[in-house]
This record gives C-alpha cells, structure tokens and sequence, in this order.
C-alpha cells in the first residue's frame, strides 16, 4: 500500500455507549408504612388515612404515608410547644450546637443512604442528590451548628430570642435540602418545628426524623407530619404557631400571607421564579452554554431558581442557539439511579401533566420548539430537555414559571434592553449575568430585581450565602446570618 | 443534532482555502491579530468545573473495555531522550506492535514517537506492522532556531520516511504578539510534510498564558495547516490537563463547525493512568462525539500510560490484578 493511502485508511470511530451503572438500592430500607413523627416517636395517624408515595421514574408504589388531620397537627404542635417550655427553648445556645453538629454528622455517615432514597422518591439523577443535595444539606447544619452559641454576636447590642414553635412547609423539589434550609436555622436560634414535607416526597424527611432522634434530640424539638395541601393548612393556621416558613409556589404563598394577615405570626416565604439568564457576546461562550444548561436542567428544571428565560446578545443569538441545541443533544435522559443520567424524572404525574401544556401553549403561541430525539424510559415521568426560540415577552412561556427542563430563549441589543426585559415579570429570585466584563458585572447586578444575581456562573449555593426573592418570589433570606434573622425576636 | 451538521456543508476548495476561509481578509500581521482577538474568551471556573462534572461518568464493564482497547490504539508509544538509542527504540517498537505478548487480542497501539536521529530504526523495527512512526522536528523541545533550519529538519524526517511530525510552536512569537511568525512557520513546516506526513502541532500550553492563550493558539495553528493539534512536549509541567484537553477540543468544534475541516487532538505528557485516559476519552466523547473516536483523529502522548492500560484489561478478563512485574517494561 502506498504511504498516502495507509495515512488515510480510515479505523472506524467508536460508537461509544456506556453501559448501564445504576447505584444499588440495597442500602434503602423502607418500611411498609409510615406513621406521624410526633413527640419522639412515629405514631399512627389519628385520622386513620393514609395515602401512597411512588418512584416517579418507575410509578410503583415505595410506601404508604399518613395523612395528617387536624387533629394530628394540633398533636404536633403541641408536642413542639411543650418541647420548646421543657427544654429547647430555654437550652444554652452551646447545648443546642451539640444536636446540631451531631445531626450534620450523622447526615453525613449516611449521605450515601440518603442520596439514593431522595433519588427514588423525588426521581432527581443520584449524581446530584450525591454531589450537590446531600452535601449541602450536612454543610447547612453545620453552618448553624456554629451560629448556635454566638448570636448574640451576630447581632450585637441586641438580645436575640426565639420565636417559639414553627411551622414549615416545603416542596418536592430539594426535599432533604429545603429541610435542612428550614430546619436548621429553627433549630440553632431555639424554636421548634413542626415539619410537612411534600406529599409526593415524604421518605427523606420520616428517615431525617429518626436520624435526629437517633442523634438523641428531645423529643417534641422537630416533628414530621405529612399530607397534602389542607394538612398545610391546617399547620400555617394553627393558633399556636409562632412563626410560619413557606417554600412552594407563589400562589400558596399568596393564600398563606392572606390567612395570616393580623396573626401576628413570622412569616417567611420562597415562592416561584422566572429567572433571567443574560447572556453577552463577550460572554466565555462554552462555558456560558454549561451555564445555561445546568441554570434550567439541574433538577429537571425543578428548581425556584432555574434560569428559565435566556437573553442572548442578538449579535450572537443563532451561534449560540447552535451550540446550545447541540448541547442539549449530549444530555442523557433517564434512569435517576443510574450514575451516567444528566436528566432524570419529572417528579410526578401532574407536574408532567403542567409542563406538558405550558409547552403545547408556547408551540400554539408560535415559538418554534427543539427538543433532541433522545429514547425515554417506557415508564415513569419522563420530558424531553425543550427550549423555544422566536419568544417574545407577551409568550405565556416567558412570563409563567414552568418549573420544569424547558427553557425560554429570546434576544436584546443592549444593556438597558436586557434589564428592561429581565426585570419585566412578577417574579425576582434570580438572574444570571454572563460576560468578559467585569464593569458590566457590576452596572447589571446593581439594576436586576432579583434576589441573588450570579455573574458567569449559575445555581450556586452556599450555606453562608443568604438566599431569597423581590417581588412575587417571596421576602425573607434563608442562608447566611440574614436566615437567623427569620427565626428570632428582639430584632428589628 | 450531529456535529457535522453545524459544518458549512462541503465547502468548495481545498483543505487549504477552507482552513483559511476563518480569517477576515488576506493573512498579514494586522488581519491575524484582529482574528487571534476574535478568538471567544474561555472561563476557567467554568472549564473546570465542567471537567469535573464529566470526570464523575462511571464507565463500567463492555464500555470500560471499549475505551481500554481504543486508548491502546490511540497511544503514541513515546521515548524522547538524549540517552535513546537504536536498542531502545527497537525494544519499544516491539511493544508497541504487540502490546501484552500473552494476549494477541490486544490490538497494537497508533504509533511510535522518537526523536529524529531515531526515525530510521524505529522505520524498520515496525516495518510491515501497520504502526506509524512519528518524528518530533523543529528543534524540539524549544523550537529556539530560525524557521530556515527547521523546515530543513521537518524535511529530512520527511525524506526519512517518517509519517507523522510532531512539531513545536513559537511559543516565544506567540507571546509576543508575532502571530505571523507563528502562523508561517506552521505552513512552512506543512509545505515541508507535504502530502508523506501528518502535522501535529505542538502548543506547549504549560508555557502560554492561560486557557485564553490556548484557545486563540489552536485556532491558529488548525488555521495554518495542522491536522492534529498537541498540548505539549512533555518537557515542561504542567504537560495535558483535562482542562487543556477540553479548551482545545472546543476550538476544534468551533473550528470544524467554520470551516468544515477536521483536526485532530493529542494530549501528551502527564496521562499515566487507565484511568486518566478513560476520563479524557469520556472528555472527548462528549465534547466531538464519535466521529473523533479513532486513532485517526485522537491520540494519546505517552510512556507509562500503557501498562496501566493492559492491566486493567487483563483485570476486567481475568476478574485478577497481576503484578506490574508480569507486564514488560520497554
């Protein structure tokens, strides 16, 4: 064979798959059935109801939790609000961090356990209940660990008080997370709580619950009731709630402020977003694509924050829409457990259900859809990674929050257009800026109504860094010496 | 949507026209310094973290095994040192034909590497076996001579026999702003290749300023006339890095989707371990996609890196780790 040819003989690429490697569930025991963790202990629910929790990548049934009634929730309170007379409250701030450093430690012994079981019950890829959950929920208990003993630091001059007992309520979408979010910092500053996870994502918060009475925390300092929206209710309106913590959308947060109106309660609420994600043709552009692609398909787009309406300089809007589109390609859909998924289940039947419209509206108010032609599991709740382009503001895709993988794209010219449209919703929580600049940093950060602003970056968390929204997206900081603030009297 | 689709379709003209069809106007110092300038800017946070998130893939039995025995077909088996001899580069020719001589499965890797004073013994000793000899040329490792001398040198491996060149850049012009000087002297040395030997371009990235520098270099040298594009010499640390390895890897993307031209990549220096190279296929894999998994158009630059690679392979066969002592040292 003559040289030219044998330097152009081909070897066939490689078609690479890789094979399947799903974390084992073994490490996951569950019980048939979960009671109320109230006082201590879990108690059957007196509402005799109980309701099933499923695998929403599989739709089989995981366990049976209770429903609890109102009376099941005036139980709870009033084991929290003994707790917090007998001990809790009254405990120093050195006694309480012990708990606290304990629980963040034992979290961390059984990250593994935990991650599969919020994997298997939420339908998030284990990769980020491994990497990003699970760490952050220790680091979160850590962080108010310490603040326990020094708060009369954190607020000099001032004599910092807990509120009494609390009543939280948090959503499927970082269930070990949101807990921890509210959890914590209850904990750390004297109150005690009483805890309703979602319904569609109980486990993790009943497995917390006796890892903290493992820990050996007092009995009545942290109960976990589940149910639905009117056990919620029943909570926030309990007469004997002090302070009531809300993560969930905008239009039970608007129910719960109007309930509350005159009750003198706390309230803290983090409610919906749709983020601006804004990015300049000075931008890093590769790495502004991971940025657009972990800001809205982190978490399936489940997320508060995501950064769901993208603003692309329209001197590079097509280039960048190509790479993007191309990106989108790459992501691997499917099994959660699965180590390799990127993209994993829609947490449950009826949020599918909203996505599925919100997108069949975008399509029928003419904005041109790209999904890849990626094979979706046959079972469980499964949705193709979408963006639109050719959307204009009047979309009900760019002003309604999804809360799933779809992503609204649309172009600006210059910088006050860019704030102009990004601040041009009900909405405030977040909102990425991406550019070369650091100026530009700056002159955007100082303009976007938006609780946390990330520059060339996106969906960063941090226990130190205080979190929350403008607007309709809520008022009141978690993280940070600001989510202390939350939880404390004699403070103003 | 496949990569290819993003190229310019086949674009008319020859492999040359459309490489330079990327830069505005006629090549002149000013015209390649508003292209190099033009390059996007990199994040290195952002090429980190990204590497990161992709070091976590788990590649376990048959895809483990596919990346193990296409990392042994991509490697260019490498020996550069002043005390080489033509024993040496014989021993290591027989290895890299046959890589484990108890198992024939395993195929022989893409090449072997030398300085040129070696090229005709490492001719003969592969003779026949479809193993490629690729000469380092251009005054290698530091390039410090005029460009006269080194295409002399890129000519005589030529004229050798040698079928690829490993040359360095002007890492010196290049700081200093001389694009041009960069840029001709990689088409002088591809003049000099012609159409013998392929044209790895060595960027030397531990010595550029950053992963900007490593961008604006590699659309540079792919626009001059490299078929592969080379992070390093491996005399310098830090030698390839995944971070490295995946900046070029997005220039090569960019430049394929402009010009419809497909250029190479090799990492060198510094992949020791299967597993390493394992994570800069999984890189690659999800950076060009499949089109780029051939040892046409991906190599490893290595010493050490093989018999890691054959132990592992004999690990996932036999379900044994054996000795480093039963895997031949050449």
């Amino acid at each position: 064979m003559a040289k030219a040819e044998l330097l152009q003989a081909p070897s066939p690429p490689l078609d690479w798959k890789y094979a399947p490697s799903r974390e084992s569930t073994d490490i996951v025991s569950l019980n048939e059935r979960y009671g109320l963790f109230i006082g201590g202990a879990f108690r059957a629910p007196l509402s005799k109801k109980y309701f099933p929790t499923i695998n929403p990548a599989t739709e089989k049934p995981l366990a049976e939790v209770a429903e609890a009634g109102e009376k099941d929730v005036n139980r709870a309170v009033k084991a929290a609000r003994s707790a917090y007379d007998d001990s809790w409250g009254s405990m120093p701030g050195k006694e309480r961090a012990k708990y606290l450093f304990r629980i963040a430690r034992m979290v961390q012994e059984r990250s593994r356990e935990l991650a599969v079981l919020e994997t298997m019950d939420g339908g998030k890829p284990i990769k980020e209940s491994r990497d990003v959950d699970l760490p952050l929920v220790a680091a979160h208990f850590f962080y108010y660990a310490g603040w326990a003993d020094k708060l009369e630091y954190a607020f000099p001059g001032l004599d910092p008080k807990p509120l009494g007992v609390a009543g939280q309520v948090i959503p499927w979408n970082f269930p070990m997370m949101m807990l921890a979010w509210k959890v914590a910092p209850a904990l750390a500053t004297g109150n005690t709580v009483v805890l309703k996870p979602a319904e569609t994502t109980p486990l993790s918060a009943l497995t917390f619950a006796a890892l903290a009475a493992e820990a050996g925390l007092p009995p009545g300092v942290l109960n976990v009731i589940t149910g639905a929206g009117a056990t919620g209710s029943s909570l926030v309106n309990h007469p004997d709630v002090d302070k009531v913590a809300f993560t969930g959308s905008t239009a039970v947060g608007k129910l719960i402020r109007n309930s509350l109106a005159g009750t003198g309660k706390k309230v803290t609420l983090e409610l919906g977003g749709k983020a601006a994600h804004v990015i300049f043709d000075d931008a890093p552009i590769d790495q502004a694509i991971e940025g657009v692609i972990n800001g809205i398909f982190f978490n399936q787009g489940h997320v508060c924050c995501a950064g769901s309406r993208l603003f692309v300089q329209e001197s590079i809007h097509d280039r960048f829409v190509d790479k993007l589109k191309r990106r989108l390609s790459t992501l691997r859909v499917g099994d959660p457990l699965d180590k390799n998924t990127d993209v994993g289940a829609i947490n449950s039947a009826e949020q599918l259900a909203k996505i599925s419209e919100l997108v069949e509206i975008g399509r029928a108010e003419g904005a041109e859809m790209f999904q890849p032609d990626c094979v979706l599991p046959r079972n469980g709740f499964f949705f193709r990674p979408t963006l639109f382009t050719g959307v204009s503001q009047s979309h009900r895709i760019a002003q309604e929050e999804i809360f799933g993988p779809v992503l609204s794209i649309m172009s600006f010219r210059t910088p006050e257009e860019a704030i102009e449209k990004a601040n041009n919703t009900p909405y405030g929580l977040s909102a990425g800026v991406w550019t070369s600049k650091g100026s530009r940093i700056l002159w955007m950060a100082d303009r976007l109504q938006a609780g946390v602003v990330w520059a060339n970056t996106y969906n960063k968390f941090d226990p130190a860094s205080p979190f929350g929204g403008y607007k309709e997206s809520g008022f009141g900081r978690e993280g940070g010496r600001h989510g202390l603030l939350a939880y404390l009297q004699g403070i103003s | 949507m496949a990569l290819a689709a993003l190229a310019r379709g086949n674009l008319p003209g020859t492999d040359n026209d459309r490489r330079v069809s990327i830069l505005p106007g006629r090549i002149t110092t000013p015209t390649l310094a508003s292209f190099v300038r033009s390059v996007a800017s990199v994040d290195e946070v952002g090429v980190t973290e990204r590497v990161a998130s992709l070091g976590t893939r788990s590649i376990k039995k048959d895809s483990k095994m596919d990346a193990l025995i296409l990392a042994v077909r991509m490697m260019d088996l490498t020996t550069l040192e002043g005390k080489d001899t033509p024993g040496k580069v014989a021993q290591m020719s027989s290895k890299a034909i046959r890589p484990d001589p108890v198992d024939s499965s395993v195929p022989s890797v893409a090449a072997v590497c030398v300085y040129p004073a070696m090229v005709p013994y490492a001719l003969e000793a592969v003779a026949g076996s479809g193993v490629k000899v690729a000469s380092v040329a251009t005054y290698f490792p530091s390039g410090q001579i005029d460009t006269k001398s080194k295409v002399v040198e890129v000519s005589s491996v030529v004229t050798l026999g040698a079928d690829e060149v490993d040359m360095v850049i002007d890492r010196g012009a290049f700081l200093a702003g001389a694009y041009f000087k960069v840029f001709d002297e990689i088409r002088q040395v591809k003049e000099a290749c012609g159409d013998q030997a392929h044209l790895k371009v060595i960027l030397e990235t531990g010595e550029l300023g950053g992963l900007d520098d490593v961008r604006r270099a590699s659309m540079l040298a792919m626009a001059a006339g490299a078929d592969f594009i080379k992070t390093s010499t491996g005399k310098v640390q830090p030698a390839a890095t995944l971070p490295v390895t995946l900046v070029m890897l997005e220039a090569i993307r960019d430049f394929y989707g402009a010009t419809g031209v497909q250029v190479g990549m090799k990492p060198a220096g510094g992949i020791r371990t299967a597993k390493d190279a394992i994570r800069y296929l999984v890189v690659l894999n999800e950076t060009l996609g499949s089109a780029w998994m051939t040892p046409d158009w991906f190599r490893f630059g290595a010493s050490t890196l093989l018999n890691d690679v054959l132990m592992q392979i004999r690990w996932l066969k036999t379900g044994r780790y054996q000795s480093a002592d039963y895997f031949t040292k050449d």
